[in-house]
């Protein structure tokens, strides 16, 4: 009495799949609409049973051809798109646009701007990860923690908009610094979120990270090896779950990194768990980050003087930052014009995406949840 | 005194007294059966409505609060939405079948509500194999969600079917021996009787360790068999969108999930039926004042609010616990819970012919 309907068993056989259909097996489409996948991205899941066989990503549905739109776009408006890549590290797309511009320009960014810069990265890493740990949990079934993560991402959201004017696509950063100086409340605001942080952080550990259905659920699934972790090209901390060193921050140090005293989180285990607890401990370093500086931003400019029109010298220029997700890259070419010749971003969603299939053959439905949870996917970052 | 029993009485002699006897029962067989209609409506709205209060507390969020004094009105809300919102057939599905088992769901949760005491005296049918009946009509559920999953021609509708078949057969044999334990401590299936048997003492109490075993046991038995979270695999809402009551809407949907919540409501009367003394007053045996006093509580609030409590239990456990993986969750039944139950079920039998317990 099952009967397939047709347009949809073409769309997922005609693909080039590599696995061929066997006794038994079916392929479900996981997505575009799918309460797990957290946006708009398609997986063609080959199964057999509960026990996946195949996952197969589509992209492309919310292609937006950032990258084209940019070529049009002089060097201070294209920045302003990049937040709509990594909607959740809008700030960090920033920087690292801001990077390229100032790497062609030769300018160098005042002090202040510099510290700023890095206080605002790191607030807005360790909001992505709030919402990635209620998101993640939410993809197992339990949806408190939702709620908890956001109690303190609110905070930050405050910060942001009071300094930036906006909550989630800031736009803050500018070739040469940032756009205006912090408000006065800045450090007060940044002091009491670290109070309330540190006040309910075990919260989390009591919730989630001890819960010993989590546990089973997270240790040894979604096992990627170090060399696997290298070959696929993930960053961030899915590769950090890995053992694989890869923070951006700790070995092409940018803007005061090198200066300041924080970890690179590193996990041996790569499996679910590993990844859980790197960006757990993340959200540590990034609040040992903030501590050092919250009471030290020098005083002086929070922009360096810029011409008007902006013209970036012929050549290219590459440079890369740690987002909450891994590594972006920004590459520009330049043919000497006020807007970029050609514009390339290498985001860590990408690359990271790339090793679901690899990661979820032979385990349950359930964990590929889990998986994707755990490689923190944000569907914008990977279409661009 | 104002009681169920005491009205279900002064019907009962009114009736007698105009009608003879054949039209007397007749009518308060429709009584009864419109009884049961409202009282699952109304329980699925209430338990609705605390659902989302308890979730909102424990989200620390205040929850809904527009619809009526402190949202307390938004589950009638939600009801008219749902009943005027189409109840779709998808193209490809079995028809009869598809409409159909929301159907069983609801028959099945209604039968469930029969055998159980609500009040002393109160009792819409107190047959002598109580207990039995309920294990065996409580199966049924599976039926209904097997038909769903298989008639909606989606996968996810299929998958989610297959998971909860596997799980409610499962579960249903730690539940069952849960409930033997203490079937062996009473020595009767009547629930009225067992109810009795606990005039001295709930057998939560009286039955030691094996009893308070036996109580978590079908605590998580029974969370496992209402398809609720951590076992929500039949749903599943961010691996199969929403299982296999995917492909249904309106009131069709509506009627799987006022039968969930009832279901919940079901199993939870049972345990307290069974557990915690059913509509008995809580009694410690040589303080005659306080027992005096415990008395002075209506049998209904013992009752209702033993069940209201085990029913918070669980909601706390949905809004707590991460799911499991299929593979776990019958490991869980399978490995540990059913050999677990097992030799407490003898144990409690050892107990039953020593005389061990109270």
């Amino acid at each position: 009495m099952y009967k397939e309907p047709e347009i949809l068993s073409n769309y997922a056989l005609g693909s080039n799949s590599g696995v061929s259909l066997g006794e038994g097996d079916f392929q479900i489409n996981f997505g575009p609409q799918h309460p797990a996948t957290h946006g708009v991205l398609h997986l063609v899941i080959t199964l057999n049973g509960e026990t996946i066989k195949k996952v197969e990503p589509h992209l492309g549905y919310i292609h937006r051809s950032i990258e084209k739109m940019c070529e049009s776009l002089t060097y201070r408006q294209f920045i302003y798109v990049t937040s709509r890549m990594d909607y959740l590290s809008a700030h960090i797309n920033n920087h690292a646009c801001a990077l390229a511009v100032e790497k062609g320009l030769q300018v160098e960014v005042p002090a202040r701007a510099q510290v700023i810069r890095v206080l605002m990265d790191e607030l807005t890493r360790i909001a992505s990860h709030e919402l990635w740990w209620g998101a993640m949990a939410m993809d197992l079934g339990a949806f408190t923690p939702f709620f908890h993560a956001f109690r303190e991402r609110e905070s930050i959201n405050d910060i942001m908009e009071e300094t930036c004017g906006a909550r989630l696509t800031m736009n803050y950063m500018v070739p040469g610094g940032v756009m205006h100086d912090i408000h006065p409340n800045f450090q007060k605001r940044v002091k009491d979120f670290l109070q309330l942080y540190k006040r309910k952080i075990h919260e989390y550990d009591e919730l989630v990270t001890g819960n010993i259905i989590f546990q089973n659920r997270m240790k040894g699934i979604g096992y990627l090896s170090a060399e696997d972790a290298v070959s696929y090209g993930c960053s961030g901390p899915a590769a950090r779950g890995s053992g694989v060193s890869s923070d951006i921050r700790k070995i092409y140090p940018y803007e005061i990194y090198d200066k300041l005293e924080f970890d690179e989180v590193l996990e041996t285990a790569g499996d679910s768990f590993a990844r859980y607890m790197v960006r757990i401990k993340e959200m540590h370093q990034s609040i040992r980050i903030i501590e050092q500086l919250i009471d030290n931003i020098p005083e002086g400019d929070f922009q360096a003087k810029t011409k008007n029109v902006l013209k970036l010298p012929k050549g290219d220029f590459y440079t890369r930052v740690e987002t909450a997700r891994g590594e972006l890259g920004v590459y520009i070419v330049s043919e000497g014009g006020t807007t970029p010749y050609r514009i390339k971003f290498r985001s860590p969603g990408f690359s990271n995406l790339s090793v679901l299939d690899h990661m979820a053959r032979g385990s349950k439905i359930g964990d590929l949840v889990a998986m994707m949870g755990t490689l923190d996917l944000v569907i914008p970052d990977i279409d661009r | 005194m104002w009681s169920f029993s005491y009205i279900a009485n002064e019907i009962h002699e009114w009736l007698s007294k105009t009608f003879n006897p054949t039209w007397t029962l007749i009518i308060e067989m429709v009584l009864a059966g419109v009884a049961v209609i409202g009282l699952f409506a109304v329980l699925g709205l209430i338990l609705v409505i605390m659902e989302r209060k308890v979730s909102a507390w424990i989200q620390i969020r205040l929850g809904p609060n527009r619809v009526g004094p402190k949202g307390m009105m938004q589950s009638m809300a939600d009801t008219v939405k749902l009943m005027v919102k189409e109840g779709l057939t998808p193209t490809g599905a079995d028809k009869i079948m598809f409409n159909v088992a929301p159907v069983i769901a609801m028959i099945v949760a209604m039968l469930l509500l029969a055998p159980i005491a609500f009040a002393k005296n109160f009792q819409l049918w107190d047959l002598n194999i109580g207990v039995l009946y309920v294990s065996c009509v409580s199966s049924l559920m599976v039926i209904s969600i097997l038909m769903a999953g298989w008639s909606s021609n989606n996968k996810y509708s299929l998958l989610g079917a297959m998971r909860s078949g596997a799980q409610i057969v499962s579960y249903e044999l730690s539940a069952g021996l849960s409930i033997l334990t203490i079937i062996v401590f009473t020595g009767d299936l009547q629930m009225s009787k067992i109810i009795a048997s606990q005039k001295t003492g709930w057998w939560i109490f009286k039955g030691h360790i094996p009893a308070l075993i036996a109580f978590i046991t079908f605590l998580i038995a029974v969370t496992a068999e209402t398809n609720r979270a951590p076992f929500d695999l039949a749903e599943a809402e961010s691996e199969l969108t929403a299982g296999f009551h995917t492909e249904y809407s309106g009131m069709k949907f509506a009627l799987f999930f006022l039968a969930e919540y009832v279901n919940v409501f079901i199993v939870c009367a049972i345990g307290a039926t069974l557990f915690l003394g059913g509509w008995m007053p809580f009694h410690i045996s040589t303080w005659t004042g306080f027992n005096h006093v415990m008395d002075y509580i209506p049998s209904s609030i013992w009752f209702f609010g033993k069940t209201f409590f085990l029913i918070f239990v669980i909601m706390w456990f949905r809004w707590t616990f991460p799911r499991l993986r299929i593979d776990q969750l019958l490991n869980l039944e399978w490995k540990y819970l059913l050999p677990i139950s097992m030799i407490n079920l003898l144990v409690a039998t050892l107990m039953a012919m020593m005389g061990w317990h109270f």
